[in-house]
């Protein structure tokens, strides 16, 4: 399904080894909490899988619960990406939405 | 074959799958395969325990310095904690946190085939707990912990 839920994918090369920040605009609901005027409990809608893919290889999978927070930031670190390498992050939440955010590794 | 055994041939060969997958006899593609699906025992489980054993399949795992876990030791904001995990060991297959008193103790998970041995995120805390930062390496699990405090009304002190 497709999102309007934005992928914004940040990286900075640090003495070799290359940061990634991604960050997603998602609502991340637990499920636990309930709506002040209908008193209903909001149903749970958070990424449960996202993926990093350096030049199309997966070299990394993050599996993510209710917990994380709400526009979720998530960090990893690659020590083999070099600027011109491409990254490409996708995500799926527990309702089946899904997005992607691609990005061009650059030198500092 | 009725209904029911059927039902219960497929839920009992399901589970004898997963638990086999877990207990890491697998090869690399059987545990890419695994994080591609959302592990649900692991992170409906209540106890720390609980989802450490759902996720790994046993809760064995020795305290470890070259586990590091930045985190605060207190929380301005319990619904946006910065935690940062890296491992400073080779073959790091994969990286798991836990909020010991959190409704369902397992955060995230990540793991790793290529990138380095290292998780950061946000998270969101019930109450004052210990935050556990689980590694694992050559099928071994090794973990560190630290207190965060949540202070209720966020003033801080």
């Amino acid at each position: 399904m497709a999102t309007d839920k934005q992928t914004k994918i940040r990286t900075r090369i640090r003495n070799g080894v290359t940061d990634v920040l991604v960050l997603v605009d998602h609502p991340m609901e637990t499920g636990l909490r309930t709506d002040k005027k209908t008193k209903k409990k909001i149903p749970p809608h958070f990424i449960q899988v996202m993926s990093f893919f350096l030049n199309g290889k997966e070299v990394a999978t993050a599996n993510l619960g209710t917990a994380v927070s709400k526009d979720p930031l998530i960090g990893i670190k690659l020590k083999n990406a070099k600027p011109g390498d491409k990254l490409k992050i996708t995500w799926s939440d527990n309702k089946g939405e899904s997005g992607t955010g691609e990005t061009t590794i650059k030198a500092d | 074959m009725t209904h029911l055994s059927r039902r219960t041939f497929l839920k009992s060969t399901l589970t004898t799958a997963v638990l086999a997958t877990v207990g890491g006899t697998g090869l690399l593609a059987t545990r890419r395969a695994l994080a591609a699906e959302w592990p649900k025992a692991a992170f409906t489980a209540k106890k720390l325990e609980e989802a450490v054993k759902a996720l790994y399949g046993t809760d064995q795992m020795s305290p470890s310095a070259s586990v590091k876990l930045k985190a605060p030791t207190q929380a301005e904001n319990s619904a946006q904690v910065q935690i940062q995990v890296s491992a400073e060991m080779p073959n790091v297959e994969d990286i798991a946190v836990f909020v010991e008193q959190n409704p369902s103790p397992l955060v995230a998970r990540a793991s790793f085939h290529g990138a380095e041995g290292y998780f950061s995120a946000r998270m969101k805390m019930a109450q004052t707990s210990d935050v556990y930062a689980v590694v694992r390496s050559g099928g071994k699990l090794y973990f560190t912990k630290q207190n965060v405090k949540v202070t209720v009304g966020g003033c801080g002190g």
